[in-house]
């Protein structure tokens, strides 16, 4: 069963980390991916620019109406995002509880639909 | 009379052979439809023939079947295979061999339901429908909510545990006192619907409580040596000993203080405080053991006077230490008004005001009209009163501040 593990948090707080915290995140952020891949769950995943390098185009009436920054303003953003395959939610979950990013923002957690049993 | 007793059968025998049929199959809706189809073939073949020497057994047999069936019919092309074909296969020579895995089936089913991935409300709502057999009629009217709504959220809380795979299985030991506190918290606030006056039909919510305790009963049975499931069971039983003396023939609520004590169950505080005593020797002390502590305390007074309130005030003290709130807090202040005189505990309730964190919530009012009552300052009393009262949704609960608003004059 695959998962998408979403990281949210404050990206003006990743943002100003000092620099070294921001190499200890991206030490912490490796270390992560490298055990995730070790046990062979991990299927894909990158960290995002932020949002300010964001773009939004949606298509009414034929028309492309492209606006600067995201989809919605939000407190959290999505910083990045894994993609794992495990037996089920209870292994989702503690693999997400492991995320760096779960000490500081919050991780989503969501099924993939091709993935779900049918 | 019959067909009473077949329904209280199937009751009882329900939530071991749903659970069952849930594992095999891996889907709450397949095995809900092979179950019912299953009481309903008993409904029909046992007033006639007789009821079989393993009802339970019967009925898992009949379910499963049809559970094949529905699971062929749902996929042609791909055979039966694991646990449900060995289960059938077994069928076929012994129809009803015993079957030393339910316990853990109903366990199982317990941490599925109450995994914290479902709204607490979707939980209490499954529990009941699976574990406790109650038709959605039932769980509707207790919530005082539409059928459809009740029904809807059983609809969506499935469909999560199936979309996002909320596996079928008791935690590993590194979760399970995690997880363990999550179940309680559902059982309690099941308990809870029923024992605190919201409203509803008295019936039902009586109900809530004997299948809260029927559900901490399962806990402790399945899961034993757990202090705190032993605890939320104390507490539950303790509580429901007062029941009877509760409310008076008009539907007012007694205050602790003024209930028949000669109507308290004494069996049920004999059970509850022996649990209570088996769980605090484990040594490990939580929040439901604490508040079990104090109803044991109450319980033990067979007179208002004779109860033990510095005692009660120190486990308070320890409760909100242990789990720190408001509504702790404000029973920790009514406990020192008790133990150590009103003005004590109206500086407290005082303070809990001005903080603001209970500016909703009637019962903070109340204590404190209580207590300036007691001091004999009449013109604040009245005042808090009102001001509970407008607060206050209860009918059983307003006519009592209505009555005491009366007696102060």
């Amino acid at each position: 069963m695959q998962y998408i593990v979403l990281i949210y948090g404050n990206e003006k707080g990743w943002s100003s980390l000092a620099k070294g915290q921001a190499e200890k995140m991206y030490a912490d952020y490796r270390k992560y991916t490298e055990d995730l891949s070790r046990a062979g769950v991990l299927r894909g995943g990158s960290e995002l620019k932020p949002t300010t390098a964001a773009t939004t185009i949606r298509v009414r009436d034929g028309k492309r109406q492209v606006t600067d920054g995201p989809f919605a303003e939000t407190k959290e953003q999505v910083g990045g995002y894994y993609l794992i395959d495990v037996p089920d939610l209870e292994a989702a979950l503690d693999w997400a509880a492991r995320c760096p990013g779960a000490l500081d923002g919050s991780i989503e957690v969501r099924p993939l639909a091709q993935s779900a049993e049918m | 009379m019959l067909a009473r007793a077949i329904d209280q059968l199937v009751r009882h025998e329900g939530p071991r052979v749903l659970a069952g049929l849930i594992r095999w199959s891996g889907d709450f809706d397949l095995a809900e439809e092979a179950f019912q189809a299953a009481c309903t073939q008993a409904l029909e073949q046992w007033p006639r023939r007789g009821l079989p020497e393993r009802p339970g057994g019967w009925l898992t047999t009949v379910a499963r079947r049809r559970l094949a069936d529905l699971l062929r019919r749902r996929r042609p092309s791909l055979p039966l295979e694991g646990p449900l074909a060995e289960a059938l296969a077994a069928d076929e020579s012994e129809p009803q061999e015993s079957e030393p895995e339910v316990e853990d089936d109903r366990l199982r089913l317990l941490f599925t339901v109450c995994h914290p991935a479902l709204g607490q409300e979707a939980q209490v709502a499954l529990a009941l429908r699976t574990l406790c057999g109650l038709t959605t009629q039932e769980i509707a009217r207790a919530h005082l909510e539409v059928e459809a709504t009740t029904a809807q959220r059983l609809v969506r809380a499935k469909r999560k545990i199936a979309e996002a795979r909320i596996p079928f299985e008791v935690p590993a030991a590194d979760r399970l006192a995690e997880r363990l506190a999550g179940v309680l918290s559902t059982i309690y606030l099941v308990f809870n619907e029923g024992f605190s006056a919201t409203a509803g039909e008295a019936w039902i919510r009586a109900d809530l409580c004997a299948e809260a305790i029927r559900l901490g009963r399962l806990v402790v049975e399945l899961l034993p040596r757990e202090p705190e499931a032993e605890g939320l069971l104390a507490l539950m039983l303790l509580h429901d000993a007062r029941r009877p003396a509760r409310t008076a023939a008009d539907g007012t609520l007694v205050p602790l203080e003024e209930q028949d004590r000669t109507l308290w169950s004494r069996e049920l505080i004999a059970e509850g405080t022996a649990l209570l005593d088996g769980a605090v020797s484990r040594g490990a002390p939580g929040s439901y053991q604490l508040q079990a502590a104090i109803a044991a305390l109450h319980a033990r007074a067979s007179r208002p006077e004779d109860t033990d309130w510095p005692q009660i005030a120190a486990l308070y003290g320890a409760l909100l230490r242990h789990s720190p709130s408001p509504i702790v807090e404000l029973n920790a202040a009514a406990a020192v008004a008790m133990a150590h005189g009103p003005e004590a505990g109206l500086a407290w309730m005082d303070r809990l005001e001005r903080s603001g964190e209970l500016a909703e919530y009637h019962l903070l009012p109340a204590a404190r009209a209580d207590l300036l009552r007691r001091l004999g300052r009449v013109a604040e009393a009245r005042a808090a009163y009102r001001r509970a009262l407008e607060l206050v949704r209860h009918p059983a609960e307003r006519r009592f501040l209505e009555r005491r608003l009366g007696e102060v004059g």
